[in-house]
């Protein structure tokens, strides 16, 4: 495999800064800690100096740590069903236990203790009964914003209702951080978080290069950032010093996997328990993954929408995000995205517990075969229960469709 | 010159010689069992049994199915879809769709008028409508394969098994033993909810084309799924062969693999 970038190392670093950050902060009484989502209103909170912690990116930890189907039963038995969101049991599932990934990766004894969650739903359903078990644990209030689905245009009706429902979170979030609400703070953090976006959306780009420098698997890694510290300076120094390191190391030749021979974009959530192998299958087959629905989904672009209208660029912002769209907008969006990044096939990732990450069930990849010419492939699987995913079938299925896209090429 | 095929399936596996002219010299099957290795030693030996061969005499053996990469002795690895698809093709050079239903996989692949695939899938992760869930049934109804035939000519009614999963499918067949349905019927039911899990899979037309060792073992099945899908189903000579003979077809036209050198 290649040498890892330096960059991998800093944002390790910078991760474990962020995570010890937070759990000080839950066990200083002067210091308030908010649970966001991960497409939640952020900006928001930052500006009332909270510190910020995202439950789904502690599930992905679990995931990744491979221990997701050991703690899922714990979360099954208190009556949260193998079917709903795998983030959500494994994350509940671990609080029962009493164990984190966060113990072994950052010697940090236990999750954050929140003082206020606050979600968004714009993403599914399963994170307000995620917080709201949470809420229940803490007896800390639950508060957020119900989105509208599947949203073809984004009009100003929509807008407006996501602005008004975010601007009535102010007085609970007043009263938690004991901090008076600044309309000039919330308008500098969203113009960090938008100088954030610039960026990771740059890193994302260089995908576009034949052959690609990295892959889905390195944004996987590298999007933690842009993630869990937009809104924050410290992202968009690491974004800047890592864009920089991938430009010159593509100068002296980076290239993700040897002698790329098929360019693939990746549909659906990462199959956290399977990045390794499925990583070092994709170099063994010379293929590379330049683009995914997940990782392009943290480019949030309408944060410019109106900088003296935070809460209705934010509203933009996270509801121009993909998984809230209908399929007709999907579909034009996956689309440019193939032309852009000089696709030669899908991946769609069918996960089992996460519909609305799973564009495989409404007979998307048909139509987008049809529109763009370019073959799918569906594999069945999950983000964090590996209990639905074979690793034999995956395999064949994919060695098969690398196959079949080289000798029609 | 010839040339050996091995497909080594989750149930069976199958091994085949042919000839420069493409043509079926010898065929030999071997339970998958314990060992990849041990059951390959066994199909050669049998393979140069029946065909007075020795393995000087093979220019290339080429290895497909789930333990294609268990064994040391193949020149060249390829996956069963595209052993499937290259074998099929060989009979039928047409545009079809090919349904290969083995022991615990059902592929389903759409194949041009020169032979390439332009799409294909698997089953999920569920055996439900494989040979591992006729395999379960029949061995619950303790009827074995060889009665099958008889018994599903005397059936006089079409039942249908509808679970989805293999499991709460024997539920269903224990209630219907608990309501006397014939045996007969039991089985027709069986047979007619893995031509169902099929037509589930994806919308038969054209030219179809069924392999694998279902149909190998029960010729009755086509009829079946002809009538559960409106179509008319093809089969080839050698059925259950069909992924080893287009691993042996990719060992006598390697040039693939040195235009791309791949190795799968």
């Amino acid at each position: 495999m290649k040498k890892p970038l330096k960059s991998f190392k800093k944002m390790r670093e910078l991760m474990s800064k962020h995570f010890h950050e937070v759990y000080e902060a839950s066990q200083d009484d002067k210091q308030k800690v908010a649970w966001c989502t991960s497409v939640g209103p952020a900006e928001l909170l930052h500006s009332f100096g909270f510190k910020v912690y995202y439950p789904e990116n502690h599930g992905a930890m679990i995931g990744a740590s491979k221990k997701a189907s050991e703690y899922i039963p714990y979360a099954n038995a208190i009556g949260y069903s193998q079917m709903i969101c795998s983030y959500l049991t494994s994350d509940i599932g671990a609080f029962l236990k009493g164990e984190t990934p966060l113990q072994k990766a950052y010697n940090i004894p236990s999750i954050p203790k929140p003082d206020v969650l606050v979600y968004n739903t714009n993403q599914c359903r399963d994170v307000y009964d995620w917080f709201s078990f949470y809420g229940r644990k803490f007896n800390v209030p639950v508060i957020g914003i119900s989105s509208p689905v599947n949203v073809g245009e984004v009009t100003e009706n929509i807008i407006n209702d996501v602005a008004t429902q975010m601007k009535s979170l102010i007085p609970t979030l007043e009263e938690v951080s004991g901090t008076k609400f600044d309309i000039d703070r919330l308008k500098e953090v969203v113009k960090l978080s938008y100088e954030c976006t610039k960026l990771w959306k740059e890193c994302l780009f260089f995908g576009t290069h034949i052959p690609s420098p990295l892959t889905f698997f390195d944004y996987t890694v590298l999007m933690a950032p842009a993630v869990v510290l937009r809104g924050l300076p410290e992202a968009i120094d690491f974004y800047k010093e890592a864009n920089e390191e991938i430009r010159q190391e593509m100068k002296k030749g980076l290239t993700a996997v040897p002698d790329e021979k098929v360019r693939l974009y990746w549909e659906g959530m990462p199959i956290w328990g399977r990045l390794r192998m499925l990583a070092e299958l994709f170099y063994e087959l010379n293929t590379s993954i330049v683009v995914s629905t997940y990782c392009n989904s943290w480019i949030f672009e309408d944060f410019a929408y109106d900088f003296d209208r935070p809460f209705e660029s934010m509203a933009k912002a996270y509801t121009e995000l993909f998984i809230v769209r209908n399929e007709e907008v999907k579909e034009k969006v996956i689309a440019n995205w193939i032309e852009e990044f000089k696709v030669d096939g899908i991946i769609y990732h069918e996960a089992m517990t996460c519909p609305n990450n799973s564009n495989t069930r409404y007979g998307m990849p048909k139509r987008l075969q049809e529109k763009t010419g370019k073959p799918y492939l569906i594999i069945n699987g999950d983000l964090n229960d590996m209990r639905l995913f074979s690793d034999e079938q995956a395999r064949t299925s994919i060695e098969t469709f690398i196959e079949q896209i080289l000798e029609n090429k | 010159m010839y040339y050996l095929g091995l497909d080594l399936g989750s149930t069976w596996c199958k091994g085949v010689i042919i000839d420069n002219k493409k043509e079926v010299i010898a065929t030999s099957l071997e339970k998958t069992g314990y060992s990849f290795i041990e059951t390959s030693e066994k199909l050669l030996d049998e393979l140069f049994k029946k065909s007075s061969l020795k393995r000087k005499d093979i220019t290339k053996i080429v290895a497909t199915g789930y333990g294609r990469k268990s064994i040391e002795i193949a020149d060249i690895i390829k996956t069963e879809i595209m052993c499937h698809a290259k074998g099929a093709y060989h009979y039928f050079p047409e545009k079809f769709i090919l349904i290969d239903i083995g022991g615990q996989d059902n592929k389903i692949v759409h194949i041009g008028e020169n032979g390439e695939i332009l799409n294909f899938k698997l089953n999920r992760k569920c055996a439900a409508g494989t040979g591992a869930f006729i395999e379960e049934s029949l061995s619950r109804l303790q009827v074995p394969y060889e009665k099958v035939k008889e018994l599903i000519e005397k059936s006089d009614k079409d039942i249908t098994i509808a679970s989805f999963c293999t499991v709460f499918a024997q539920t269903e067949i224990i209630k219907l033993i608990k309501e006397n349905e014939k045996v007969e019927n039991i089985i027709k039911g069986i047979f007619n909810s893995v031509a169902t899990r099929v037509i589930e899979m994806e919308t038969l037309h054209g030219t179809v084309v069924l392999t694998g060792g279902v149909i190998a073992f029960y010729p009755f099945f086509k009829e079946i799924l002809e009538k559960k899908a409106n179509c008319k189903v093809k089969v080839p000579p050698y059925p259950q062969f069909s992924g080893a003979i287009g691993a042996a077809l990719f060992g006598l036209n390697s040039e693939f693999h040195k235009k791309h050198q791949l190795v799968l």
